[in-house]
Formats: structure tokens, C-alpha cells, sequence
């Protein structure tokens, strides 16, 4: 069934479609209306579930934490300051192993005090052991939140799916709503293998001593790893049932060109416009769009990359005294790899300022002349700085 | 002894220091809880000495998350408990005093006032023993830590104890008592109860801690016994705006037989302790204690 939903609407219907029992959230600009409808649904017995109205993100996390460790399907919201607040709570989730799924809806941190878009959010938490996929439009929001029950609980990984705050957490778009028995289809009743139970006792979260910790953190980067298969897997299921996948890239007219861009969230679409108008005029420009961050697909970006001169990356997040994450991330795919295109990082539509097409066109323009001289002027530009703000 | 039950749920081998007063209190409590019952369990001194991978002491299912939420943890273990049906299984959270009166304080007042259906226990060995013997919330008045040493410009701690079972109390939690470790029987009628009302109930236990205290090993019950019978700590339950005192000292020992025990005191003049003596009177009024 086709409705116009904002995407905090298709994260809290994903969350219904999945059934879960226990949601534990705390309100937080722009994820808000997210908390909003599934009180909504619970007061109205639309889903049979319990809502802690926890008085922090901290305990919203660590609610979720332990509902799913006593074996029942949780679910949590949040945004910015709140995920800063769960950081703590991030790492042990991904510790114990619990398959907890959260929808994030992207938005800067302060200081200043922003409310408005970009995704410095999540990507200051990307080593927090969550897989992280971002979303580029509200069908995507709905149909990677339903997959991420699956593959967290098949992987037995915490699943963040982020999307940018306003620009799709507020914006209406026709979303095709699976109907409840083709979803319950696909996705079974939770299952945890060894829960709290007073039946059999297991301890959860022990000390990890010296001679057994570094064994924890290989096996959970191992699975890490490991979960791109797993990911590929559930969407090429999701997609034989519901006829839609994203990839944990997407390759628009990548694979010939010459200079190519790289995102990651909304802003994909808008580089897709401006890709579109370049190869109306016969221009070899191409896109990558990264959906899933963690896992990092480097070897698919490589492939995809192939045939490169120049890459300009663009992300709305700088990791401050370095560069931006995903430029950082993108760049060290390269090492030790045989052809390494020229690369720029572009940081840009910061705390919900718009990237508007003439500011990617500059991206492609500064990329398109790194390729074209073989060297690369400035690697860290900043997009629409205001003129007065530019240093040496 | 028929109110204590041979159930053993801690089992030996934990790494707790010789006379430690928490981890009995925790054998007792574990005895009057019986087997159907989830534990969380914040950061702290009996995380640590009971799960050193691969071992554990514990015979019932426990979680431990981190330090300053478990009442919000236990919230999400008595929920799903609900969603499941288990509705014998009751979900109770334990940390110390630091756990409780200071970085968990948040979590637990949240708790407390959504009516979560859990027993939160708080052994409260009076500062963050675990890292050493620092100074929390529930640190007493002019006691010696590690961060309210005895210098020449201070001698202690200069702030009064946090009285965390009034704030239980202040929430409207349907029940909330305070224990001893020299009282095992009191102890575990309060636990009983506490975990058969339906509701957010609290039970907060003092629990002398050796090495913190500067005590003998021999000395951790004789020290909790005269916290009480001194009127340094009292023995009540309170149901409501129901008060039950539930021990009350027949004669009321001089606090000075309390404070001269622990070396953490052991700066203080016999001014000092007549100061203390003073504010103990006081409280004791509050309890109609004489």
C-alpha cells in the first residue's frame, strides 16, 4: 500500500512491521515524531508492545539493552546530542552482542547549538561496533530498517540506520508500505541464544580479563566484517519478496567515468541530478553512493573506483584535525591496491545548510582538473564557506 | 534459622577481600530472592570480584552493562519479562552507593517514577571502593577517602551523606527500607517483602567495606551492628507515608564507640566527634529513637 510519509513515519512503521515488543526511546529534535507515532501506535493497541518513556538516550539504550538480552525484539530512535549520550551504552551493545536495532535520524552536534542536518553524528561513533546504513530517500528508510531486524539478529549485531534529519525525517515522499504478513514472512520471531532466563542461568557482561579480551574484540571485527555477506544476502531476499535493493554501494554510471562522486545519505540525489546534466552533455561523470559505512565496503569501492582519474568526496562530517570520515575511510581502501585515483574531500552542508548543485558542480570542476593535471591542489575543501571565514 | 534459606546463589570462589560485608549481604539477599529473579548489576566492586571470564559466581542469570544504569537496564529486563509472560521472574537491580547516589541516581529516579516493576539494592559501603576508596554522595560526614584526605587546610569530608532512601521515598515508591548486614534476618524479611510488592521498591543495606574503613578483616559486622546501635544508621521500612522503625537500640551507644573503630576517622578530635554526636542526636529524633 502507497502512503505519503515523512521518513520518522517509515522508521516508526518499519519498527511496527517487525513487531517489536519492548521500544525504549527519549525525545530528541528531529527524531521526535518517530517517538510520537509509536506512542501513538501502543496507546491505540495498534502494536502490542511495552514503551519505556525513559527519562534519558543513556537509559533508552541500556532499556533496550536489557529487553533484548532477555529476549525480545527492541527498538530505539534517536539523534545527535542523544546518540553523544548513548555513545557509552554503543560499545556495550555491540559488546554483548545484542541485536538492537536504532533508527538515527542525522543532525549536527553542538557546540553551536544546531538542530539542522549532517551526519557528523553516527560517523563520530562509526567504531563503536554497530553496522551503520544510511538512507537516501523514506522508501529506503522503511525498507533498510526492516532488513536491519533480520540481519542483526542473524549476526547477532546492533544495526543503526541513519538518514538525514528534516531533509527526509520531515519530508513527505509515496512510500510503499509492505502489508504485515508478507514482512512477518520474512522476518522471523526474535530469537536470542542464550537469554537471561531464570530457567538457565548465564551471566551477561562479564570482567574481560587481560588473556581473553583481545579474543571478544577479534571475534566481533571478524563478524563485523564477515556481515557484508550477510547484509547482501538479506537484501537479495527482501528483494525477492518486495522487489526493491540498494546495495552496500551504489554505482550511478560509475563504472566508464573518469571523475566520480562519492556520498553517502540524501545527498546522493542531488549529485545523481548533477550527474544526470553532465552526461547529457557527454561528460564521463559517475557517482558512488555509500550506503553501508560499517561495515566499510573498501573492496567494493576499489572496484567501483577502477577506472577513476579523480574522486571527489563529499560528507556533511569532518573528523576535526584530519579530514572528513568517509574521505579518511575511502582514501585507506586504496592502500595497497594497484590503481589509486586522485582523491578530494569536500565538506559540506553542515548543520542543515543546503548543498546546492553549483556547489557539487565546483566539486566535479576541482576533481575534473585534478585529473586532468594529475596533481590535486587542495586535498580538504569546504564548500560554501562564507567568503570572510576563508583561511590561507 | 528458618527465615534464612540454605540456597547458596553466590558461589565461593569470587574474589571479594577477606571480611567483605558486601558480598554477604548480597549471599542474604540472594537467599531471601530465591532462584526467579533476573539480576542487573551496575559497575562496582561485586561486578568485578564475581565475573572474571570464563568464571562467574553467580547461579542466577545477571548482566552487567556499565556504571551508571542499572535501574534503567533492569527497566528493560522487567518489561520483557511482561512481554514474555514470565510474571513470577522478577527483575532486580543491585549497585553500590556510587552506582546509586551519584552517576546512577538519573536512571534509578527515572525508574522509580515511570513505576517500574523491579527491587533496586543498593549496598552502600560508603565511597567508591572499587577504584579506591574515593568519596561518593553516600560518603559520611568528615570520613576520610582517598579524595578528602587529612590535610592541613582539611580533614575529610565536609558535606553530610546523601539521604538517597527519602528521595526513593519522595518518589512514591510503594515500598522503601533500610538494613544492615548485622541484621541478616531483618535483612532478608525486607528483601521478601520488597520483591513480592508490585512496583518500584528499594532496599538500601550498609555494608562496611574493610579496607575503606581502615577495619580488621574480624571487625565488618561488629562495625555495621554499632552503626545501628549508635544511631549512625538506622533500621526502617516505609510503606507509603507509612514509617516503621523496625529496630530501634534499647540504650543508644556513644557514636564515639562507632567512629573509634575505623581508621578512617581516626583524625577526628573529641570535638569533632561531639560535633558528630550532635548531629546523630538530631536524626535519631526523626526515628523517635532515644
Amino acid at each position: 500500500m502507497k502512503k505519503v510519509i515523512d521518513g520518522n513515519e517509515a522508521a516508526a512503521a518499519a519498527a511496527k512491521l517487525a513487531r517489536v515488543k519492548v521500544i525504549s526511546a527519549y525525545p530528541i529534535t528531529p527524531q521526535t515524531t518517530v517517538v510520537e507515532k509509536l506512542a501513538d501506535y501502543v496507546a491505540n493497541g495498534d502494536i502490542d508492545a511495552e514503551f519505556i518513556k525513559v527519562e534519558s538516550e543513556h537509559s533508552a539504550l541500556s532499556a533496550c539493552v536489557g529487553a533484548a538480552a532477555t529476549g525480545v525484539r527492541t527498538f530505539t530512535a534517536t539523534s545527535s546530542q542523544g546518540l553523544m549520550l548513548m555513545s557509552e551504552i554503543l560499545f556495550a551493545t555491540s559488546g554483548l552482542r545484542l541485536p538492537i536495532v536504532m533508527t538515527n535520524a542525522n543532525r549536527s552536534l553542538s557546540a553551536p547549538l544546531s538542530i539542522w542536518c549532517d551526519q557528523q553524528d553516527s560517523v563520530a561513533v562509526r567504531d563503536s561496533g554497530w553496522i551503520q546504513l544510511y538512507c537516501e530517500n523514506n522508501q529506503e528508510i522503511l525498507d533498510t530498517t526492516i532488513q536491519a531486524f533480520r540481519a542483526s539478529e542473524e549476526l547477532l549485531l546492533p544495526v543503526m540506520v541513519c538518514y538525514d534529519g528534516y531533509i527526509l525525517s520531515h519530508t513527505v515522499e509515496p512510500v510503499d508500505i509492505p502489508r504485515q504478513e508478507e514482512v512477518d514472512e520474512f522476518l522471523p520471531p526474535y530469537k536470542l541464544p542464550n537469554p537471561l532466563d531464570p530457567e538457565k542461568p548465564v551471566t551477561i557482561g562479564p570482567v574481560g580479563v587481560p588473556e581473553y579480551y583481545t579474543e571478544f574484540r577479534y571475534m566481533l571485527q571478524n563478524d563485523m566484517r564477515n556481515s557484508k555477506n550477510k547484509l547482501v544476502e538479506v537484501e537479495g531476499e527482501f528483494a525477492n519478496r518486495f522487489g526493491r535493493s540498494y546495495g552496500l554501494i551504489e554505482r550511478y554510471h560509475s563504472d566508464d567515468a573518469e571523475v566520480v562522486l562519492l556520498t553517502m545519505g540524501s545527498l546522493s540525489s542531488s549529485a545523481k541530478d548533477v550527474v544526470d546534466s553532465y552526461r547529457k552533455r557527454g561528460v564521463s561523470v559517475g557517482l558512488v553512493k555509500v550506503k553501508s559505512y560499517r561495515p566499510f565496503p573498501n573492496e567494493e569501492i576499489v572496484g567501483a573506483l577502477r577506472n577513476a582519474m579523480a574522486v571527489a568526496v563529499l560528507e556533511k562530517d569532518i573528523s576535526l584535525g584530519y579530514a572528513g570520515g568517509l574521505f579518511l575511510d575511502t582514501a585507506a581502501s586504496f592502500v595497497n591496491s594497484e590503481h589509486t585515483p586522485l582523491m578530494l574531500n569536500f565538506i559540506c552542508g553542515l548543520a542543515g545548510r543546503d548543498v546546492s548543485s553549483l556547489q557539487i558542480r565546483q566539486a566535479v570542476h576541482a576533481a575534473a582538473k585534478a585529473a586532468e593535471s594529475g596533481e590535486v591542489k587542495r586535498t580538504v575543501n569546504w564548500l560554501g564557506l562564507r567568503e570572510n571565514y576563508r583561511g590561507g | 534459622m528458618k527465615e534464612i534459606s540454605n540456597l547458596e546463589l553466590i558461589a565461593p570462589g569470587h574474589r571479594a577481600c577477606a571480611g567483605c560485608s558486601c558480598v554477604l549481604a548480597l549471599r542474604h539477599v540472594l537467599k531471601a530472592l530465591g532462584k526467579n529473579i533476573v539480576i542487573s548489576q551496575a559497575t562496582g566492586c561485586m561486578e568485578v570480584i564475581s565475573t572474571h571470564y570464563p568464571e562467574t559466581a553467580w547461579r542466577v542469570p545477571w548482566i552487567h552493562v556499565a556504571f551508571e544504569n542499572a535501574a534503567a537496564v533492569a527497566s528493560g529486563v522487567s518489561r520483557a519479562l511482561k512481554v514474555l509472560g514470565k510474571n513470577d521472574a522478577k527483575a532486580v537491580a543491585i549497585a553500590g552507593d556510587g552506582g546509586t547516589a551519584d552517576i546512577g541516581l538519573q536512571a534509578l529516579s527515572g525508574a522509580v517514577e515511570r513505576g517500574e516493576d523491579m527491587l533496586y539494592i543498593c549496598y552502600d559501603n560508603e565511597a567508591y571502593m572499587n577504584t579506591g576508596m574515593q568519596r561518593s554522595g553516600a560518603t559520611p560526614y568528615r570520613a576520610w577517602t582517598t579524595t578528602t584526605p587529612v590535610g592541613k587546610e582539611k580533614q575529610g569530608k565536609d558535606r553530610p551523606k546523601k539521604d538517597i532512601p527519602s528521595i526513593i521515598i519522595a518518589h512514591g515508591s510503594p515500598y522503601v527500607a533500610t538494613a544492615s548486614v548485622a541484621y541478616p534476618i531483618d535483612l532478608a524479611k525486607k528483601i521478601k517483602k520488597a520483591a513480592s510488592i508490585k512496583g518500584p521498591t528499594y532496599v538500601h543495606v550498609h555494608t562496611p567495606c574493610v579496607p575503606g574503613w581502615r577495619i580488621k578483616e574480624s571487625k565488618s559486622i561488629e562495625v555495621a551492628r554499632l552503626a545501628v546501635l549508635t544511631g549512625s544508621w538506622f533500621l526502617y521500612e516505609a510503606e507509603g507515608s507509612k514509617m516503621n522503625v523496625t529496630f530501634k537500640p534499647t540504650k543508644r551507644r556513644s557514636v564515639a564507640d562507632y567512629l573509634k573503630m575505623q581508621g578512617r576517622f581516626r583524625h577526628l578530635t573529641e570535638e569533632d566527634i561531639s560535633e558528630i554526636q550532635g548531629i546523630v542526636d538530631e536524626q535519631c529524633k526523626r526515628f523517635g529513637i532515644a
